[in-house]
């Protein structure tokens, strides 16, 4: 059979959209988002190790409206990630891959991130206050 | 003539098929995220901690033993662990050899180049050649 004439499997915007595949896609795009962001990581560093101007210009960026908004999504990313990664980590043992688990492990997902996320936030933004 | 035995004895015993690896990238990739969980979680209770905090306050948390430690082996984690999962980001997308292999090779360079950035850095607050 030519390759053209093989039947593909159907294209994604024909799927409906379900937690489980949502959820799947965000986990690669916080990696990217978070592989992104550790730039900002080494800049931070680099800059304090290299003195007074430097870190001045980094603080400079990081606390513009563009940076607060780069912070927080790393932050949001970061929260994610990292809920879901350890969702993988159990999976990766082979429990709670059936359908309920998954729905169950995915909105505790989404509830831990947003919490940790808004939790951090709170404190960031009380430390900055106080 | 079963399947196995049309392998050579040693493809049999390195047991590697035509991939020609194992299994060390997943495990990597699970070592990594492990040791990122209490490693990014302590990292930002930390800055949030240094919220507002100057430089010489920032070098002087750098430069004690266990966040100097704990940095270092963040970054090593975070740029082990990122170059892996890129890796496979761009395998999968990327099905020209050529822009393939040379993204994966640019992402394996960059990673390693930004982790001694940022472990130099670490070092060098650390060990005081900078004031």
């Amino acid at each position: 059979m030519r390759s053209a004439d093989r039947p593909l499997s159907p294209h994604l915007q024909i799927y409906r959209w379900q937690l489980t595949s949502v959820l799947s896609i965000l986990h690669r795009a916080t990696g990217l988002v978070l592989s992104a962001g550790t730039v900002l990581l080494v800049w931070w560093l680099v800059a304090a190790a290299s003195g007074p101007d430097a870190y001045e210009a980094v603080q400079d960026f990081l606390g513009s409206w563009l940076g607060l908004v780069l912070l927080f999504g790393w932050t949001l990313s970061l929260f994610y990630h990292l809920c879901n990664g350890v969702r993988h980590l159990v999976w990766d043992t082979g429990h709670a891959l059936d359908l309920e688990s998954t729905y169950l492990g995915g909105w505790i997902v989404v509830g831990a991130t947003a919490v940790l996320t808004l939790a951090a936030w709170i404190a960031g933004i009380a430390r900055w206050v106080s | 003539m079963t399947a196995s035995r049309m392998r050579s004895p040693l493809g049999r015993a390195i047991g590697l098929g035509s991939a020609k690896e194992g299994v060390e990238h997943w495990w990597a990739q699970r070592i990594t995220a492990i040791a990122l969980v209490p490693l990014s979680l302590w990292f930002i209770a930390s800055i949030i901690a240094l919220v507002g905090a100057d430089l010489e306050t920032v070098q002087n948390w750098v430069g004690l033993p266990l966040p100097a430690i704990l940095l270092i082996l963040l970054i090593f984690a975070t740029f082990y662990h990122a170059s892996l999962g890129l890796q496979v980001v761009i395998e999968d997308y990327i099905h020209t050899e050529l822009a393939k292999l040379g993204l994966v090779i640019a992402v394996r360079l960059l990673s390693f180049g930004l982790a001694v950035a940022g472990i130099f850095a670490v070092l060098s607050i650390a060990l005081g050649s900078t004031s």
